[in-house]
């Protein structure tokens, strides 16, 4: 068999080649030896499953925020130079 | 649903009401930014208190200069530089020495998963393939008790990500921001941000995939028996 393209595409290359193809900035020609690939291996298809899993679940985590007291004392302020700056 | 507008409108109305005295405008601002302006923050100074006051200290500068913004960067961009300095001044005032130039410095080398886990180059017939494929994740529900776990577990993985690779996953990740807006605030490369991201996902990966295998051992008896004489017999 004469160079599969299916064939020059590591499992071990792929997963350092996974944030590139997920953010779509991987080069057309090794998107689609990726896309070969985890259509054959079901470990790496796998891994990819895992690395979305992981994405959705991080985008669940809680933001972390200022204190609420803070948040008034800010909104506060920016009323006192609204009322001090009627000129600006 | 506020910050989504804010998001929406073009910076030269959002400034504009805010020089109009817009309280709304402030507040949703405030709303949108603190979290990563706060995560941030506590990359440069000592503790997360010092952070709060650095952002309080931002915030008050847009109050202060809001009439001076003159639009040749985004708000988003402006916020992030006026944190930036601010906190560098913090970060002397408290002799910590950094330059933000560790933003390239804390990229390591090591790879997304132990080489170890792949058949040896000189394998005939599957050089670099997997010799220990992952094995599916047993997720609970959301809102399980195990679901709940799982996310504690994820956010202390993420606070252990070296700094540089924690604050680029937890904008992009946690904030949703675009990559554009992550390199703009950081003043990273596309490049160089996308190997920031591209370690710390992985190693929130692997933290999950460690999780699920060794915290579960009665997941993995469900789906693989050989496993449960294993487990049984480590029993004292």
């Amino acid at each position: 068999m004469t160079d599969d393209i299916t064939t020059d595409l590591a499992c071990k290359e792929l997963v350092e080649l996974i944030t590139d193809y997920l953010e779509g900035t991987l080069p057309e020609r090794d998107r689609t030896r990726f896309d070969a690939h985890i259509l054959t291996c079901p470990p790496c298809r796998e891994y990819v499953a895992e690395m979305r899993s992981t994405l959705r679940l991080t985008g669940r985590l809680t933001v972390e925020s200022i204190s609420a007291a803070a948040r008034d004392e800010l909104l506060r302020a920016f009323r006192r130079m609204k009322t001090s700056s009627t000129g600006l | 649903m506020g910050s989504r507008t804010l998001v929406r409108d073009s910076d030269a109305e959002l400034v504009e009401r805010l020089r109009n005295g817009d309280e709304a405008t402030f507040a949703t601002l405030i709303d949108a930014y603190s979290g990563p302006l706060l995560r941030l923050a506590v990359t440069f100074v000592q503790s997360q208190a010092v952070a709060e006051e650095v952002v309080q200290e931002t915030w008050m500068a847009v109050v202060t200069g809001i009439g001076r913004f003159e639009g040749r960067s985004s708000v988003k961009t402006w916020l992030f530089k006026i944190l930036t300095n601010k906190a560098k001044t913090r970060a002397v005032s408290e002799r910590r020495t950094i330059a933000f130039s560790q933003f390239d410095a804390d990229n390591d080398d090591q790879p997304a998963v132990d080489s170890d886990r792949f058949l040896p180059a000189s394998h005939p017939q599957w050089p670099g393939h997997w010799a220990t494929p992952p094995q599916p994740w047993s997720m609970g529900p959301e809102g399980t008790a195990l679901d709940r776990e799982t996310l504690a577990v994820l956010k202390r993985a993420l606070e252990d990500l070296p700094r540089a690779q924690r604050v680029v996953v937890a904008l992009r990740d946690v904030h949703g921001w675009p990559s554009a807006d992550v390199c703009a605030a950081l003043d990273l490369t596309e490049a160089n941000q996308r190997v920031l991201l591209h370690r710390g996902r992985s190693r929130l990966r692997a933290v999950l995939e460690r999780y699920f295998a060794d915290d579960h051992p009665e997941n993995s008896t469900v789906c693989n028996a050989a496993s449960i004489s294993d487990t049984t017999q480590e029993a004292p």
